[in-house]
């Protein structure tokens, strides 16, 4: 986690910090997606406003409307703030979405005629694609380190030294109900059934192929945000 | 042509533009989007080297004389394949109109394949402009855009029956090749916009289309791979691949080439430099320069040989469209042919040794 800027609380900056881009599984802090964060103190408790911003005035609506709905929630949920104000700049639905999650309208409500459903199979979609892409994170250092198929295959979690991946692949799994705990498998298929030892090469390179895939977008994303904001940039909205 | 120590390389773009997306162009009252959208394209440009970058004003349009230069005289291509979108939703004239695009036809007729489009959700009407459009252009190709608004519609997907009647039509007009780009706010908001599982379906069902995913389907690449190593008429688009990563993250770049080569395999890849979000010298040049890198995490991706990067820099693309090849820069490929790379991956037999 990056520190909190210089006037934001730890305690605020870490809600933030549990708002993923479902896209990307990486937390909108270190994106740079938030770009101001401020605290007025009222009778009834902290108000605190943050502002959202994103690599592109056509991210996907879906997705964005998550990151603001969460950052709302997170924040709102935070001992002692009496009400928060979340607001997306700059995106071609900044006005809908906003008015949407401040009003607690949910997808549907807000995208009246364009959305029939709300988006959690979508996160669940994006949390599967996570886990699987979190399994070569942990994978490889045993492959490189010798381990063969049969070995792979029968790998639980519990023998996996603790680490920040191994955390995170922990939570991604809990949130869409697949084994998590010590004596879970390392490689499962994404419906949570396990891999056997015949399946192992090529369940890697598709774990492989989807981290390639979420850390390629997020290096658009993080390049694209860059320019965008960029002092003196021609784009600058 | 391009030539490097002594190979020659025959160069045909398969995704270019020659667009209008000057001030004058904006419709009223949706000078945001307009804006909006080529500020997006600006900011993928701004990926490419430094020395390649033009200023905002030049790159909201360019003129033929720009796009000559930049194409055949400094960028080594033999033939560009253009791609029309419209979004007639924000640009008055259309952003890149078919008739635009053949106004360059006139003066580089021998060196341009003008791809058409059509729109399912114009119904009959558009059919029977699709009609007219390849009997006048004689199409091989048509781009595909469905993510673009039209009235109240956000989007529409290939396996809407509308569009299979287009598909079908197309098929029986002669049209070989789908470009299919995929992007944000396709409807219905609540689904996946970058799903590329409709050009599963449309591939399997109209087997005489091949169907080139431009971008690759990045963001979605892994569905995209898992696709295309399942269907024999799924080719990939390298446009914003060669772009997007080469100069600004190579190593990217790397990862993404090594899982192409993989999972789709080099008879399927399609050279395209995306004029003028980029322009195709440094492209060009560049990949004929690169090598999979000598680290261990690139160690077991194929390698890119000298005929590897001449079918993906041309002769895939030549053979989707019959474009005449000098006898002196051919090589066989396997692009246009029934053939299925992928079934040992699909039946699990392959892929790393753990």
């Amino acid at each position: 986690m990056i520190t909190a800027p210089e006037g934001v609380s730890p305690e605020i900056w870490a809600a933030l910090d549990t708002v993923l881009d479902p896209e990307l599984d990486e937390p909108i802090t270190g994106l740079d997606f938030v770009e101001s964060c401020t605290v007025s103190h009222g009778p009834d408790g902290d108000v605190v406003s943050v502002g959202l911003r994103l690599p592109t005035f056509f991210c996907a609506p879906n997705f964005s409307f998550l990151m603001v709905a969460d950052a709302y929630d997170a924040v709102s949920a935070v001992p002692g703030v009496a009400r928060a104000e979340v607001t997306l700049a700059d995106h071609h639905a900044s006005e809908e979405i906003n008015g949407g999650v401040a009003a607690h309208a949910g997808f549907v409500g807000t995208f009246t005629g364009e959305a029939t459903a709300e988006l959690d199979e979508l996160r669940r979609t994006f949390l599967t694609k996570a886990s699987v892409a979190g399994q070569d994170r942990l994978a490889r250092p045993l492959v490189d380190a010798g381990a063969g198929p049969d070995e792979l295959a029968s790998a639980t979690l519990g023998e996996l030294p603790e680490s920040d991946e191994l955390t995170r692949l922990r939570r991604r799994r809990a949130a869409i109900g697949l084994p998590y705990d010590d004596d879970a498998p390392l490689l499962v298929h994404p419906d949570g059934s396990r891999v056997t030892s015949e399946q192992v090469p090529l369940h890697l390179r598709r774990a492989r192929l989807q981290r390639v895939g979420i850390e390629t977008n997020g290096e658009y994303c993080k390049s694209l945000l860059a320019l965008r904001y960029a002092p003196g940039a021609a784009t600058a909205p | 042509m391009y030539e490097k120590d002594g190979e020659k390389y025959f160069v045909v773009d398969s995704h270019s533009h020659f667009w209008d997306a000057s001030k004058e162009n904006w419709v009223e009252g949706k000078e945001q989007y307009a804006k909006g959208w080529i500020d997006c394209f600006y900011g993928y440009h701004q990926l490419g080297p430094p020395e390649t970058h033009w200023d905002w004003e030049k790159y909201l349009k360019v003129t033929p004389e720009d796009f000559e230069r930049d194409m055949f005289i400094e960028g080594h291509v033999d033939y560009a394949i253009f791609q029309s979108t419209y979004l007639k939703e924000w640009y008055k004239d259309g952003f890149n109109t078919a008739d635009q695009n053949a106004a360059l036809l006139e003066r580089w007729g021998d060196k341009l394949i003008v791809n058409g489009r059509f729109d399912p959700r114009e119904g009959d009407a558009g059919l029977r402009q699709l009609e007219a459009d390849v009997a006048k252009y004689k199409h091989k190709g048509v781009k595909l855009y469905t993510a673009e608004w039209n009235g109240d519609s956000r989007g529409y997907k290939l396996t809407d029956p509308e569009a299979y009647r287009f598909l079908q039509a197309a098929q029986d007009l002669g049209v070989k090749n789908v470009h299919v780009h995929k992007g944000p706010t396709i409807w219905p908001l609540d689904k996946d916009a970058f799903d590329v599982a409709d050009v599963d379906h449309a591939a399997t069902d109209f087997q005489g289309l091949n169907f080139i995913v431009e971008h690759v389907g990045l963001p979605r690449i892994e569905d995209f791979c898992f696709m295309a190593v399942q269907e024999p008429n799924v080719y990939a688009g390298l446009s914003v691949v060669v772009g997007g990563l080469m100069h600004a993250r190579p190593k990217f770049f790397a990862k993404v080439m090594g899982e192409l080569l993989f999972w789709v395999g080099e008879d399927k890849m399609l050279f395209g430099g995306d004029y003028n979000i980029w322009t195709p010298k440094w492209q060009v040049e560049g990949l004929v320069d690169w090598q999979m890198p000598d680290d261990d995490q690139f160690a077991d991706y194929p390698r890119l040989t000298t005929a590897s990067k001449k079918k993906i820099l041309g002769l895939n693309a030549a053979k989707l469209y019959d474009i005449p090849v000098p006898a002196e820069l051919q090589l066989p490929t396997e692009a246009g042919e029934s053939m299925q790379p992928g079934e040992e991956l699909v039946e699990g037999t392959a892929g790393a040794q753990a």
